[in-house]
């Protein structure tokens, strides 16, 4: 039993921290393909902006939280999602509109976003430096430890596990509520479908476009914050999400947002179960196998090192056998 | 055809010590564009060289050489074929990787133990595994249900790479453990650099074959992963390459400064970097105005047309591709070899890749003379920007200081950061306002 409490620990809870995290930002990049048709290569930037909107924010007023008893974080969170909207509509209307209105071909719009991604690297690291920091500002992290009857290994949750469960739950809530009953959702989703129609109905394609990018900020400025409340805040992580993210797109079918979700979880899980160490499991059977069969102690399939081959995979595989992702979405 | 090969430009362009730009073979019309470039940026160069001295700036002249031939590289992919590859540090590793490799003295510890042997048992099952595996899913060929198939194939490759696997961990661990690591071969550099290039091709050939069939966002995101795990593998493979703890010092194809002084040496490895980009740019020359170029043109700007015309897109893509890879490999082993260390963490994507695509689209993508120009110049302007980022960021410290009591800690890095700002910015105004760059390709209009 003390194997499974592991397995729990290690595999259940840490790959749905990793899905959740995987999902909410493929959902972004998905909306913003779906509607603007392109692959926006800035979204893991974004992330890590709307996460230093949150830390600046939690710097300057660190117990905002206390009354409410969550993080601070938490409550600046509302605050940091409308800043990096902000920025997000801002940068479409710098750098993105003009593009678009030139009528460029969309891979001129992906070297876009990847000079936008520079941009916004240079000016996080020039603020936050390169070290990782705490979004815990003069707080501890609660740690819960569930007793499980007849095992001595507790199974272990942290409050930003919990919160992280919580709001991606509400956060999928709400935007299928939104894409499904709300008239604006409605529009957008027949802007994906097709924009010439779309335009010739009478709806204000411009608006769509804006608000696109406040819920792809929004997303964004959950997901990293979230993914730094359970690790830490890194200035440098946006390449190492870019793949993963865009795996989680890809499997689920690009332009599809439930399916994004499905492939977030798919590719958080193929990482911690890559990443896992197998042996640990056979433990308890190590003993009653027969004597040619030695294992070695590392069953892992990758090490942790090589965890970015592991979406890489996933995306070649999806490539080949159906490049339209498990759900059926565009070919880009 | 006869209007394009008028205008043949001079093969050896970066001017070498800051020479006056070289006169264009009185064409017709006198490329007033070109020369008036290519005379400002022969003066910023022989500014470089009475400021900071002939040393720095031959070393300067040397990277910015090297930088070239990425450059050449990528043009090919993205101005001829309309390809965008973003993993170009990927390439640029591999080949560094490799002329490490073949140059590094051989370790003779690693040769007299029973290490080589195992590591090849290891190989060797790799090979057998993956032919049996191959052969697994080849059964339905005599037969088997499909779905049979593909699950004994699947199960087969789990086993066998988990047993392969395990089996490589002992030894590499052993070899790190016994001998540190396996050294190089001792062979001279330059075939270090070939197999650079042709590793580097293999990689691309690769990568190609899954995502040239499909629309151009999937090749970027795949570049930029291959890249990032190329990384990977050569900074946790300590047992190949050291790891973090680098290889230096590497052999120069030319006498190395300790015997001829740090002058001669360089411009001596100057000038085998402007024959091999001479040569390419020749090549690439007869390539662009050949018909196999005309087509790879026509496959760019109208891919349906090109298909009717019985043109084969994907296998043309695919050479355009490998091609691109082969000079990126190429480039980044004399880059690896020039610098005298072999870093896996060096390699970063700014610098290798961002870097190289501003060079591109600022000069001119398809155009060569262009891509030559944007290399020289950029490269120039980024090792300048260093220490004027450092300056303007002290000078805005002091203001911060005064004004808002804002003391950030280390300057330097953060000096270094607003340097990738800049490059971001640039290749968005570059995007917005020249997006044919400033040496346009020349499209041949034939009456």
């Amino acid at each position: 039993m003390n194997e499974l409490i592991y397995f729990f620990n290690y595999v259940v809870v840490a790959g749905s921290v990793t899905g959740c995290i995987y999902a909410i930002g493929a959902v972004g990049v998905t909306l913003i393909y779906s509607i603007l048709r392109f692959a926006h290569f800035a979204h893991a930037d974004m992330m890590t902006l709307g996460t230093l909107a949150v830390l600046l924010l939690t710097l300057a007023f660190p117990h905002a939280g206390d009354p409410l008893g969550l993080p601070t974080a938490i409550v600046m969170l509302p605050v940091a999602m409308a800043l990096t909207s902000l920025v997000a509509v801002g940068i479409d209307r710098a750098f993105y509109q003009p593009l678009r209105s030139h009528g460029v071909k969309p891979i001129v719009m992906v070297i876009a976003s990847l000079g936008v991604t520079l941009m916004l690297q240079g000016l996080i690291r020039l603020f936050a430096g390169t070290g990782s920091q705490n979004l815990y500002v003069d707080a501890r992290k609660e740690i819960f430890r569930i007793d499980v009857p007849g095992v001595t290994r507790p199974i272990i949750l942290t409050e930003p596990q919990i919160i992280l469960f919580v709001i991606t739950i509400v956060a999928v809530v709400g935007l299928h509520l939104f894409l499904t009953r709300a008239r604006l959702g409605k529009a957008m989703r027949a802007m994906s479908d097709n924009p010439d129609l779309a335009r010739a109905s009478g709806i204000n394609t411009r608006l769509i476009i804006t608000l696109t990018w406040i819920i792809a900020g929004s997303l964004a400025t959950i997901a990293g914050t979230l993914l730094s409340l359970d690790v830490a805040f890194k200035p440098d992580l946006s390449f190492f999400l870019l793949l993963p993210i865009f795996a989680a797109a890809i499997v689920g079918g690009v332009g599809h947002p439930y399916g994004a979700i499905a492939g977030g979880f798919l590719v958080g899980f193929a990482e911690t179960l890559a990443v896992f160490n197998w042996s640990v499991l056979l433990r308890p059977v190590r003993d009653s196998l027969p004597t040619w069969l030695e294992l070695p102690n590392n069953l892992a399939l990758v090490g942790t090192e090589y965890k970015i081959v592991v979406p890489f995979f996933i995306l070649v595989a999806v490539l080949i056998w159906r490049p339209t992702g498990i759900f059926k979405g565009k070919v880009i | 055809m006869t209007a394009s090969s008028s205008q043949r430009p001079a093969p050896q362009q970066p001017a070498p010590q800051g020479a006056t730009p070289p006169e264009a073979p009185a064409p017709r019309t006198l490329p007033v564009r070109e020369l008036a470039l290519f005379g400002g940026l022969a003066l910023v160069v022989l500014a470089v060289f009475a400021t900071m001295g002939p040393a720095y700036s031959t070393r300067m002249l040397v990277e910015a050489s090297c930088y070239a031939i990425l450059a050449l590289g990528l043009t090919i992919q993205w101005g001829y074929a309309g390809q965008f590859n973003a993993g170009i540090m990927g390439f640029v590793a591999l080949g560094g990787f490799s002329a490490t490799f073949f140059s590094i003295p051989v370790n003779p510890a690693f040769w007299a133990s029973d290490l080589p042997g195992r590591l090849g048992w290891v190989l060797l099952a790799m090979v057998v595994v993956t032919a049996i595996v191959f052969g697994i899913s080849r059964l339905d060929r005599i037969g088997l249900p499909k779905l049979l198939r593909t699950i004994l194939a699947i199960a087969a490759g789990l086993i066998g790479y988990l047993v392969v696997i395990s089996w490589l961990r002992s030894v590499t661990g052993d070899i790190e453990s016994q001998v540190e690591f396996i050294g190089g071969l001792g062979l001279p550099v330059w075939l270090g650099w070939i197999v650079g290039g042709v590793l580097a091709g293999g990689v691309g050939y690769v990568i190609g074959h899954i995502c040239l069939g499909l629309r151009s966002d999937y090749l970027v995101i795949a570049t930029l992963g291959i890249a990032e795990i190329i990384k990977a593998f050569l900074k946790n493979s300590d047992w190949l390459t050291r790891g973090t703890a680098t290889i230096s010092p590497l052999p120069w194809p030319v006498p190395d400064p300790g015997e001829v002084g740090f002058l001669t040496a360089r411009a001596l490895y100057l000038s085998v970097t402007v024959v091999m980009i001479a040569v390419i740019f020749f090549l690439l020359h007869r390539a662009y105005h050949a018909p196999w170029g005309r087509m790879i043109r026509a496959i760019r700007d109208n891919e349906v047309s090109a298909a009717a015309m019985g043109k084969s897109i994907n296998r043309r893509r695919q050479e355009i591709f490998v091609f691109g890879c082969i000079l990126m490999g190429v480039g980044g082993a004399v880059l690896t070899s020039f610098n005298g260390l072999f870093d896996p963490q060096g390699y970063l994507p700014l610098n290798h890749t961002f870097l190289v695509l501003v060079m591109v689209i600022l000069g001119g993508p398809g155009n060569n003379l262009g891509t030559l120009f944007g290399a020289v110049l950029v490269y120039v302007i980024w090792i300048m920007s260093g220490p004027l980022a450092l300056a303007l960021m002290h000078a805005v410290t002091a203001l911060g200081d005064s004004w808002f009591d804002w003391q950030p800690g280390n300057l330097d890095s953060r000096a270094l950061q607003a340097r990738v700002f800049v490059i971001g910015l640039l290749i968005l105004l570059v995007l917005r306002f020249a997006p044919r760059g400033l040496i346009p390709e020349k499209v041949a209009h034939h009456d």
